[in-house]
């Protein structure tokens, strides 16, 4: 494999892992700050204990969010340079801004949020939570903002073959950053309802049936409900604004080949990039056209008005941005029935978590990460389908990358891989071996050493 | 912009001064978290736990200002970005491998069951001694001006020991400063076993730079520049012999004087620096790209600079209301 190509797997690995935690951490400080203050309103222990399992999920999170960022950080360098080289005036402001308002904010209110319980006024505890939240939506937003300025540039003009800003505020309100920003933050706030409504699932078919348990399951599901729909709409928005300033993805997204009306839905299908063609389609009649255009004969645009006269194939490879937009797709359809299914049936009669019958119980322990499912492949469509691209019309990946030789970029992504599925693999062991812990003992006595001192919670 | 001067001057300038001082603040902060995980194999479990609980509040801040400092080196001087971090490409990786175990350690060896505390404390001391020694071995490299040869290599494979020599130095001063006891008497025998080391690490560096290049040699031995500069080595020496005075008088019964060590070891630390910042000035990358060639447009430099003159200020008082929070001996980490 080239240099090109192994880069390229070296940074979708990293931006893949990374995306997983910061994903978690955005809605589930909110969630805990939400806790804090029904614990300050109503002073009910539920609320505190809630707070105290959830945090452990969001200190372990973070931290393998900090890690695996700054990895990225570095990476624009090592494997990147003509990134910044080219476009650095725009994205440099945009990072630096998000270093200085985001990363300083929530490293150091995290400390005070994860230890300073006992030590300083409640105020200030629910403060540095509020702070913490605060910080990692704003770190969401900035780098929203950078993602989206490279799928649809505005705002600056090319002097000597570098980019330099003429107007912020449209860098800032690119076309597509209010559309993706909602979009993540929304994919946040259900990877984490259903990441609640998963673990308490969890501990609650262990029979830890504790009052901490049925806020977690009733704020996950609860949550679930409420956002998927707006989710749903959101996705909807967002692919209108897709076809207005990047056709080609929607194009490889809907599998379209020639521009025309009437374009199917297709349910499934194999695209064939050599051919050009589809096959085993399964498609629903003027589908594509009607959510697209809102008319049944509406233009949807074809992969083959994006193909040079010389042979040059300016769109982006089919395949992926086809399959993962309809594992998106799917999880999140998956995601509505199960959360309203679980909401109407422990409204029913009003029997709360009791109302949840067993297989659906069990249904929702491995949807607990469904929303990292849902989110990757929602990533994958959006960043592979502005391939050739790495800033549209600006500048291709290829211009972009440094000539590291190929047997370096192996090396170090050999050790990159082993690294990140080794923690994913001990992330979600703990996050499972907490659970039954919080059960056991309400986290502070484990059942195998009976009478063993509070574990300390760093 | 008019009134300000011009800006295509002083701005990479400023920007050099914030990405320098990211880098002190740095060394001089993570310097002593990952000394504490240089340090991990020499206590035994009670220890352990201590020493992480007095850095467990800080470390991910104090990890942040080397963001902050790569961050400055993208936005404000991408040429040597680029041209930095490639030529670091190994040692680079190696570091972001160290300091990925170094700070998940710090969460698994808490939560992960007993039985696999040990293998997360190997992670947390692994990840410290990667990250120290990389980082050690790269400034080497940087003072050889990013050339390979034997001899660079042999150079950088000593001041990546005394880089990491120094870091334990530092992380056994925060010891003495956040503990008591048998753990603190334990600090204060590992921090005069690494004064040498210490003194030898300076020693490398400051006679290395001046003979690799004769602009740097010219910069400090013509006059009147050596008269001018010779309070920084004289200094630099009562600052080691103070420290091993007050080591020698350490541990005190009534607890006097056990921030010393760590207030001369951080003005030590800024005093090299200084030293370093004159040498290299104005290349940001030795001999081949100097700070004005490589800048950003003075356009994006003075956004970011805006909000910097804001930002700066606060970062500074949260950070300060965090060591206020955690400050006195460190006890025992607790959510509750």
């Amino acid at each position: 494999m080239d240099t090109l190509l192994l880069s390229r797997i070296q940074f979708g690995a990293n931006i893949s892992f990374h995306i997983l935690f910061p994903t978690i951490t955005i809605a589930l400080g909110w969630v805990l700050f939400y806790f804090k203050l029904r614990y300050s309103r109503s002073g009910e222990e539920r609320w505190i204990k809630a707070y105290r399992f959830w945090v452990k999920v969001f200190a372990l999170s973070f931290a393998l969010g900090v890690v695996s960022g700054i990895t990225m950080s570095f990476q624009f360098g090592t494997n990147w340079p003509g990134f910044m080289e080219t476009v650095g005036n725009i994205a440099g402001p945009l990072l630096a801004y998000e270093v200085m308002t985001a990363f300083f904010l929530e490293a150091v209110f995290l400390g005070i949020m994860l230890f300073g319980f006992s030590r300083v006024p409640s105020w200030l505890h629910t403060t540095a939570t509020f702070l913490v939240a605060f910080g990692t939506t704003m770190s969401a937003f900035w780098i929203l903002v950078l993602s989206s300025w490279m799928h649809t540039p505005v705002g600056f003009e090319m002097r000597e073959g570098v980019a330099h800003a003429t107007d912020w505020f449209a860098i800032i309100f690119n076309p597509s950053m209010p559309y993706r920003l909602a979009h993540m933050l929304l994919a946040s706030g259900l990877t984490v309802a259903f990441l609640l409504a998963g673990i308490g699932a969890y501990r609650w078919l262990r029979n830890d049936k504790a009052d901490d348990v049925r806020v977690s399951l009733v704020t996950g599901l609860g949550l679930g409900a409420l956002l998927i729909p707006v989710q749903i709409l959101m996705g909807d928005f967002h692919g209108l604004n897709t076809l207005e300033h990047q056709p080609a993805k929607v194009a490889a997204m809907e599998g379209n080949w020639e521009t025309r009306g009437n374009v199917p839905l297709l349910l499934f299908a194999v695209p064939d990039e050599a051919a050009r063609e589809n096959n085993f389609e399964i498609s629903i009649p003027n589908g594509a056209s009607l959510i697209l255009t809102h008319k049944a004969d509406g233009l949807v645009p074809g992969l083959n008005d994006f193909v040079a006269e010389d042979g040059t194939i300016l769109h982006p490879p089919v395949a992926p941005v086809f399959y993962s937009f309809r594992v998106m797709v799917g999880t999140g359809m998956a995601m509505l029935f199960l959360s309203w299914a679980a909401v109407a049936m422990m409204g029913y009669k009003r029997r709360g978590p009791e109302g949840l019958p067993k297989p659906m119980l069990w249904a929702m322990v491995p949807m607990a990460f469904s929303g990292w499912v849902a989110t990757l492949a929602g990533w994958y469509t959006t960043e592979i389908g502005r391939q050739p691209w790495l800033v549209t019309g600006v500048m291709t990946t290829e211009q972009a990358v440094a000539e590291v030789p190929a047997p370096m970029v192996a090396s170090t992504l050999f050790v990159y891989l082993t690294v990140y599925a080794t923690l994913l693999i001990a992330y979600i062991g703990v996050l499972f071996y907490i659970a039954r812990n919080a059960g056991a003992g309400g986290g502070h006595v484990g059942p195998e050493r009976p009478g063993m001192a509070p574990v300390p919670a760093e | 912009m008019d009134m300000f001067g011009n800006p295509a001057q002083w701005l990479p300038l400023v920007f050099a001064a914030l990405m320098g001082l990211s880098i002190l603040i740095y060394v001089c902060l993570d310097g002593y978290d990952l000394g504490v995980g240089v340090l991990f194999p020499f206590a035994d479990d009670a220890e352990k736990d201590r020493m992480i609980a007095s850095i467990g509040p800080f470390w991910d801040a104090n990890e942040t200002w080397l963001v902050l400092a790569i961050g400055i080196l993208l936005v404000a001087f991408p040429a040597a970005h680029g041209m930095i971090l490639t030529a670091l490409y190994l040692p680079v990786a190696i570091m972001l491998v160290g300091l990925i175990l170094r700070g998940v350690a710090f969460e698994f060896r808490a939560k992960a069951p007993a039985h696999r505390k040990p293998m997360w404390n190997m992670a947390f001391y692994a990840g410290s001694l990667m990250s120290s020694l990389s980082q050690g071995f790269m400034l080497g490299v940087y003072i050889m001006g990013l050339e390979i040869t034997l001899f660079t290599l042999v150079f950088a494979t000593i001041t990546a020991v005394f880089l990491t020599v120094a870091y334990s130095f530092i992380g056994a001063t925060w010891i003495i400063l956040k503990t008591d006891g048998e753990l603190q008497k334990k600090a204060v025998s590992w921090a005069r076993g690494g004064i040498w080391g210490v003194v030898l690490g300076l020693g490398a560096v400051s006679l290395a730079s001046p003979f690799v290049s004769p602009r740097i040699f010219e910069k400090w031995f013509s006059v009147p520049e050596i008269f001018l500069l010779a309070p920084l080595p004289i200094m630099a020496a009562g600052l080691v012999l103070a420290l091993w005075v007050t080591l020698r008088h350490l541990p005190d019964s009534q607890d006097r004087l056990s921030w010393l060590p760590f207030t001369l070891t951080t003005v030590l630390f800024t005093l090299g620096f200084f030293g370093m910042a004159y040498s290299f000035y104005p290349y940001v990358v030795p001999e081949q790209l100097t700070l004005y060639e490589s800048a950003s447009a003075p356009e994006s430099l003075f956004i970011i600079l805006v909000g910097t003159v804001f930002v700066l200020p606060m970062i500074a008082g949260y950070t300060v209301l965090s060591y206020v929070i955690f400050r006195g001996k460190a006890t025992e980490l607790r959510y509750d």
